[in-house]
């Protein structure tokens, strides 16, 4: 089997329009989630967000892209572009035909639905747009970078919910281990935060009014983010053999589903993916030393979360970090993994662990190292990134540094 | 009906039951009713009574609507009738 390493990553989101300067907003602990902009705000009862602000498509798109490219897309395209140029690659002959894009999203292009929705039923327009269509499907993003970039081999869009990005990870990882692809761009986006997005999830109850606050007692809920993250993953002699800047090794992943309840998190379902991803990477649980947990700040995920962490790492529990950086950038719903996965390369890369920030009272229940309020120097060799999604489909991707 | 009657159709219906089968005493709990069955409860209760519950599932006793028994709910809601009219 091949060994798989990141050459390239990509973002925008609320901390950050490209990767240096999340990062650094990560390290500073500086909390992206704000007061809505949006038509309508007023009639909704959440009116908080991660909302990526000062991204104007006007400019970054022609008038012909811009009728093709919902917001998920752009966010997408974006991060792609960044991640690809990292690596220095460009696609074409054997690479090209060989080497495809597989990213994650819950909705695709709500905002499309929302705005076309409202024109039929709201204004009684009885006419929409001709690339409606192709402008909300879920494979926009992925076919517009396979485009965009000359990517002519296996390419799809996974959608697990809040585990989308680290499916498609997970897919991409598979296909450059096994040998299928030489190089896959993934990760995932999302754009929900419109009227119609944000009315949806209110419905269920779980949103928090006033701040994500993951781990800490007094948590109320989750905070919706939006954006991208994309990566490129390279077969690792591939990238050596073109002296290309290998960020980290990614070094296994595992997939597990609850079978159990359609929104309520299981222990079991959590500590399964955490231990198959050890398992499949050949590492032993005393080798983590972070991890980047899913951490929505709801009642339900953090405390099961935590038990389940207890469980995989029995003492090592004890000993080994885990944040939440959905404090700071809000919860990207099918993007939030790619995003997340940031925070694990720059603890694997420069040694700094981003921090849960809002946290306030300790939870006995989620009694772990949460890294609160403030980043932290610290030498890790061995990350893992968690995501749980609704519908009890979970994945869980581990890293090492090189 | 009353408005203890129409709570009681609601919860009784959420719970399969007969709404002989719910007493004001009953509370959600010893009738079955899970956070999901919780949420879906109060959602058709704000639209029966045309009102807004403060209630988020989090922290289901955090908020001033309290939901431990029939009863009490039938009072919060009169209360959040008399608030909201």
């Amino acid at each position: 089997m091949n060994r798989v390493v990141i050459t390239g990553a990509g973002t925008i989101n609320a901390l950050g329009h490209n990767v240096p300067a999340t990062l650094e907003a990560m390290r500073e602990g500086v909390c992206g989630i704000g007061e809505l902009s949006l038509r309508d705000v007023e009639r909704l009862s959440i009116r908080i967000g991660g909302q990526v602000r000062g991204f104007e498509a006007e400019g970054r798109y022609n008038r012909q892209q811009m009728s093709l490219y919902d917001r998920f897309t752009q966010f997408t395209l974006a991060a792609a572009k960044e991640a690809i140029d990292q690596s220095g690659l460009t696609f074409s002959g054997e690479l090209s035909a060989r080497s495809g894009v597989v990213l994650g999203t819950a909705g695709g292009g709500v905002s499309t639905w929302d705005d076309n929705y409202r024109s039929v039923y709201e204004d009684g327009k009885n006419r929409v747009h001709p690339f409606v269509v192709p402008k909300l499907m879920n494979n926009a993003a992925a076919s517009h970078v396979s485009m965009e970039h000359n990517l002519k081999g296996p390419s799809f869009t996974v959608s697990t919910a809040c585990a989308s990005s680290n499916h498609a990870m997970a897919q991409a990882f598979a296909m450059v281990r096994s040998g299928m692809a030489p190089v896959m761009v993934t990760g995932g986006s999302e754009s929900m935060l419109c009227f119609g997005g944000v009315k949806a999830w209110e419905g269920l109850r779980v949103m928090s009014r006033d701040a994500c606050r993951p781990f800490s007692a007094n948590r109320n809920g989750m905070v919706q983010g939006e954006g991208a993250g994309v990566f490129v993953f390279e077969e690792m002699e591939h990238a050596k053999d073109r002296g290309a800047d290998i960020l980290c090794e990614i070094v296994g992943f595992a997939m597990s589903s609850d079978a159990a309840d359609i929104v309520m998190p299981s222990k079991n379902g959590a500590a399964r993916a955490m231990s198959g991803a050890l398992a499949d990477a050949r590492i032993s649980r005393d080798d983590v030393g972070y991890i980047n947990a899913h951490g929505t700040g709801t009642a339900a995920n953090d405390k099961t979360e935590c038990a389940a962490v207890a469980d995989v790492f029995g003492p090592h529990a004890d000993k080994l970090m885990i944040s939440s950086t959905k404090s700071m950038h809000g919860h990207l719903i099918g993007g939030t993994g790619a995003v997340e996965l940031l925070a694990c390369i720059m603890a694997l890369r420069d040694g700094v662990i981003a921090p849960t920030i809002g946290y306030e009272e300790p939870d006995p229940e989620c009694a772990l190292d949460v890294v609160p309020n403030e980043a932290r120097e610290e030498k890790v060799s061995v990350a893992l990134s968690n995501a749980f999604a609704f519908g009890g489909m979970n994945a869980v991707l581990a890293l090492r540094a090189v | 009906m009353s408005i203890q009657e129409q709570v009681i159709q609601i919860i009784a219906e959420q719970a399969v039951l007969d709404p002989s089968d719910v007493t004001p005493e009953s509370t959600l709990e010893s009738l079955g009713i899970d956070s999901l069955g919780l949420v879906e409860s109060i959602f058709a209760i704000e639209e029966t009574f045309d009102i807004s519950v403060p209630f988020n599932a989090n922290n289901p006793a955090e908020g001033d609507f309290d939901i431990s028994t029939v009863a009490s709910i039938v009072s919060g809601i009169e209360r959040l009738i008399a608030e909201q009219a």
